[in-house]
């Protein structure tokens, strides 16, 4: 077992997310309109996903596991759109 | 086996019952059941994984609410984002990744009987939520002292819903990695028997993940 290169490998993934943390801020000093927020939301997904999967070890978990970690953001999807179908089809007067 | 041999088995079970095949009540006198220690481990992992997406969902709720009012009031969230500190943010965003970071190398210390490290990235990710918790309360403190509190609008009500929910969950977490090193000092953890700091680790890496989602959305989409 090569724990050496374990331990540099984790530190390697803090390097990446440090650098995508600096990429999250320094884009932010810029208006791209109405697309601030996916872009965002894509960087923090990429920073999320390598946590998830290099220090919460998901690479190496079975299918279950997996399935126990997507579910919730399926739901999660479920529940901003049909609040959001919801919200936005209202007719007020 | 086949439908014929299924039905078989059925009929010859109901015929001559103590020719039944072994089932849980034949162990009944056994005492405790143990699950053999890989399994164990295994099944207290996925039940993190499920206490982990109740709280996502926990989140969530908060997360749809700002999806929606940020649609109905951009103006508003532009201008409650600007006010701030985006400093600080990104301070306590380093300094949780870094305590991420500290976490997972714990995890894999204590699976090589490193216990002295694990003693050391423990203290360090404790400290580093202690510096989150306090930089936190400089944070809030500013607000209420320029009048700005959970009801001023529906920004701040998000900000301070989701901050304060997460803010929970470092104290939870705080206190889930005290208890953890003080067994570590106990000497009770070792390369055999680990689940404990592995599944607490995977409670503070979504105490990080949740607070990577909610430092741009509150402090930098303005």
């Amino acid at each position: 077992m090569d724990n050496h290169g374990s331990y540099k490998q984790l530190i390697n993934i803090w390097i990446f997310l440090m650098f995508l943390t600096f990429i999250t801020v320094y884009v932010a000093q810029f208006d791209f309109g109405a697309l601030n927020v996916p872009i965002a939301l894509l960087v923090a997904s990429i920073k999320a996903g390598v946590v998830a999967l290099h220090f919460m070890h998901l690479k190496h978990e079975d299918g279950l596991t997996w399935v126990f970690a997507s579910y919730p953001i399926f739901l999660l999807f479920l529940l901003i759109a049909f609040t959001a179908t919801d919200m936005f089809s209202r007719v007020l007067n | 086996m086949g439908f014929f041999d299924v039905t078989s088995k059925i009929i010859k079970s109901i015929a001559y019952p103590s020719e039944m095949v072994p089932s849980i009540d034949d162990h009944a006198d056994d005492g405790e059941h143990h699950f053999d220690p890989v399994t164990e481990h295994e099944s207290a992992k996925l039940g993190m994984w499920l206490f982990l997406a109740t709280e996502l969902l926990l989140f969530g709720g908060l997360f749809a609410a700002y999806a929606i009012y940020r649609a109905k009031y951009p103006e508003m969230f532009m201008d409650g984002s600007k006010s701030l500190d985006v400093v600080l943010g990104t301070v306590n965003t380093v300094i949780l990744i870094f305590s991420s970071l500290t976490v997972a190398v714990a995890v894999k210390a204590i699976q090589e009987n490193r216990i002295k490290l694990v003693k050391l990235m423990l203290w360090i990710t404790i400290i580093c939520a202690a510096i989150f918790a306090v930089n936190k309360y400089f944070e809030y403190t500013y607000k209420f002292s320029k009048g700005i509190f959970p009801g001023t609008d529906i920004f701040y009500s998000i900000y301070f819903a989701s901050t304060g929910v997460h803010m929970l969950h470092v104290f939870i977490g705080m206190i889930v990695l005290g208890i953890l090193l003080r067994k570590v000092y106990k000497g009770k953890y070792s390369k055999e028997n680990f689940t404990a700091i592995e599944i607490g680790g995977l409670y503070w890496h979504l105490v990080d993940l949740i607070w990577i989602y909610l430092f741009p959305l509150l402090y930098l989409v303005g």
